[in-house]
């Protein structure tokens, strides 16, 4: 069984939900991010997304293009978070990684050879938000081969048919994109999550895991209520964006957010 | 070739290119555009509206003329130019913009965006949508919006909110991901018009179709006043909109040669250019598989030219097909060889052509005095030089 599936199984024992947060890889700096991923499993973290910087991050707001930004001027590359990601998996062998980007770095790797490093990186998941099945098939098939989770978005404006076809090209989870808009964007609407999330679960089976705007403890716990897991990015990375001459700080800011979303989603 | 050609396939793709490259919430909305489109495309009653616009408010058919001055002083082939810089607006994004704009009000969009480099595309957008009456926001990097000014003031004239793009390399594809990003924002009541043959399905295709006015024109007033068809045609390439729409309707005459002008910026051995097709790798952008200009981890790179509308890192993903299957040609030329251009047909034909329609000219100097003097080059004179003013004046110390 693939870590993912583990993971989320173990939780439905228990009656939790996945705790996912999000950050870029090499942001603020590239020493940042392996301590970071291990303070965050401390924290409560079921599953970490780990960002592959791009120069051009079509579907991010503002916070996370910067994230994007700094690490870039790092020159954080996707051969680098892939190295970030082996060595985390030294020390942890139970976490869930999930990359998190565009495709064009992936494209510029060429498919065998991404899937063939994130193999060996032992990553478990790979989410390309410029990707969709339609133009997936060759991709999914090299990780699918390798025991990586191909992971779908599906958006409010998702027909039946669309969450079907992401039910069969994907696994692991779903990721449920709780509003039109950007990462990081205003507020989200509870009741049209729930009703969404009922027609997603009449298509598939696999956990949804929600996010984009998911921002403090409550939502987190109310969204909890709704879907399998909760996926925060902007907010975490906000932390690290308010610290930037003191990454130390961001990190403990980060650490009490996640420590207090835990709580709440858990009580 | 035998076959027609035909392409693209249903989901948009030219061989391994073109496609629907996008993040899921954009899913519906280019496919309820795609279903608009094929079903306009057929309706007499929207064709005949098209054709009126085309005819009464762009002017239309825009001449082909015989620069015979500027060719008998190269002593070479003929020169004819596809002059689109007499379109309303000054350039021939303008064919594209009205075309878009009217599928925008049947599927009852109020709202419409674009993206812009130059200023030309976001000026022909702004007009059309103050003709329509619709709200209309214009993305455009911070960079271009300093060196394209005046456009900035018409567009805000003609009631267009200009948004200054300040993030990755404040030029033409960072506008392009802001209108994106607006886009997913506000996918029920927008209409993305996008302003070349970029972008995801079915954008390039659409785009080019309405550009393709320029080509099918041509092809009737060459056999007109020439007597026969054209041995080459020359066209810059920033997207490839103005180049597809001459290349088009002449893919299937394959004496023809076609041929794409990139920006070679300050030359393409210093990196300092704006030449995917002749310096670029295949990779995705914007919706679709093109070639691109990219480092070696796969980040695009910024890109230069003196033209902010060939300051694209991409290119339409039909000439990245029309490269690789040999039946167009890309060339390049340099900023100091595309200012040459300009000077030349300035004082040769008394045509101010724009910086981007100057590197045409430029390779169509280096080209006309190989051929002989019966033989016929068509050059796309895309827009006029106005806009340029002050970068012009600016270069060569003058205030204006
Ligand atoms: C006059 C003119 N020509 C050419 C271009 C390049 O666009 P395309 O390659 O899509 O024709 C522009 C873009 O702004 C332009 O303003």
């Amino acid at each position: 069984m693939s870590r993912l599936a583990a993971t989320f199984e173990e939780l439905s024992k228990t009656g939790r939900k996945a705790l996912i947060p999000f950050i870029t890889a090499g942001d603020p700096r590239p020493d940042f991010t392996l301590p970071m991923m291990h303070a965050m499993v401390e924290a409560g973290a079921d599953v970490i997304e780990l960002g592959v910087p791009f120069s051009d991050p079509m579907a991010d707001g503002p916070v996370i293009q910067r994230a994007s930004e700094r690490a870039l001027d790092h020159k954080m590359s996707l051969r680098r978070t892939l190295a970030i990601a082996t060595e985390f998996r030294k020390t942890n062998q139970q976490t869930p990684v999930v990359l998190m980007g565009y495709v064009h770095p992936i494209e510029a790797m060429g498919y065998e050879d991404f899937a063939n490093a994130a193999q060996r990186a032992e990553i478990d998941g790979v989410l390309t938000v410029d990707l969709p099945p339609e133009e997936a098939e060759e991709c999914v098939a090299l990780l699918k081969a390798r025991d990586i989770d191909p992971i779908f978005l599906l958006a409010p404006n998702s027909s039946d048919d669309r969450i079907k076809k992401m039910d069969t090209a994907g696994s692991g989870y779903i990721y449920y994109v709780s509003l039109k808009g950007v990462t990081g964007a205003g507020h989200l609407d509870i009741a049209d999550v729930e009703n969404k999330l009922n027609l997603i679960r009449a298509n598939t089976r696999l956990p949804v895991a929600i996010g984009f705007g998911v921002k403090d403890a409550q939502t987190a716990k109310t969204i909890a209520g709704i879907g399998d897991g909760v996926v925060i990015g902007s907010a975490l990375i906000s932390k690290i964006e308010a610290n930037l001459d003191d990454p130390e700080r961001a990190k403990s800011e980060i650490i009490e957010l996640l420590k207090s979303m835990r709580q709440a989603m858990d009580s | 070739m035998t076959e027609k050609y035909n392409m693209p396939d249903e989901r948009g793709h030219f061989g391994p290119y073109g496609g629907m490259f996008v993040a899921e919430t954009l899913m519906l909305p280019i496919q309820e555009l795609n279903a608009a489109y094929q079903q306009y495309l057929d309706d007499p009653e929207f064709i005949a509206e098209l054709d009126a616009d085309l005819k009464h408010y762009v002017g239309r058919p825009s001449p082909l003329y015989h620069a015979e001055r500027w060719s008998r002083e190269l002593g070479g082939a003929q020169i004819y130019l596809k002059r689109e810089d007499l379109n309303h607006t000054g350039a021939h994004k303008i064919n594209n913009t009205i075309g878009q704009a009217l599928l925008a009000k049947r599927m009852g969009k109020t709202r419409i965006i674009a993206e812009t480099g130059a200023g030309q595309h976001g000026v022909a957008t702004a007009t059309v949508a103050a003709r329509l009456g619709l709200e209309c926001v214009v993305y455009m990097g911070a960079v271009d919006v300093a060196r394209q000014s005046l456009n900035v003031y018409r567009m805000k004239l003609l009631g267009a909110k200009v948004v200054a793009v300040e993030s990755g390399s404040k030029t033409l594809k960072d506008a392009l991901n802001e209108a994106l990003r607006d886009w997913v924002t506000n996918v029920d009541n927008t209409f993305y018009i996008i302003g070349t043959v970029a972008g995801p399905h079915p954008y390039p295709a659409m785009v080019r179709d309405f550009q393709a006015i320029i080509g099918r024109e041509a092809k009737q007033q060459c056999l007109d006043q020439a007597g026969r068809l054209p041995d080459a045609l020359v066209a810059c390439v920033g997207g490839g909109s103005n180049a597809i729409g001459l290349f088009y309707p002449f893919i299937d005459d394959s004496s023809v040669k076609m041929i794409g002008v990139e920006a070679a910026g300050d030359g393409i051995e210093t990196g300092r250019h704006s030449a995917p097709l002749c310096a670029g790798r295949p990779g995705v952008l914007h919706g679709n598989r093109t070639y691109l200009m990219e480092d070696d981890d796969g980040e695009i790179i910024e890109t230069h030219s003196i033209s902010a509308g060939l300051d694209y890192p991409g290119v339409g993903p039909e000439h990245a097909w029309l490269k690789d299957t040999g039946r167009a040609e890309y060339v390049n030329i340099t900023d100091t060889e595309a200012l040459e251009g300009f000077h030349a047909l300035t004082r040769m034909e008394g045509i101010i052509p724009a910086l981007e329609s100057s590197h045409a000219m430029a390779y169509t100097m280096k080209l006309a005095p190989t051929m002989r003097k019966d033989e016929i080059i068509i050059v796309c004179l895309s827009g006029r030089g106005d806009k340029d003013m002050q970068t012009m004046a600016q270069r060569e110390g003058i205030e204006l």
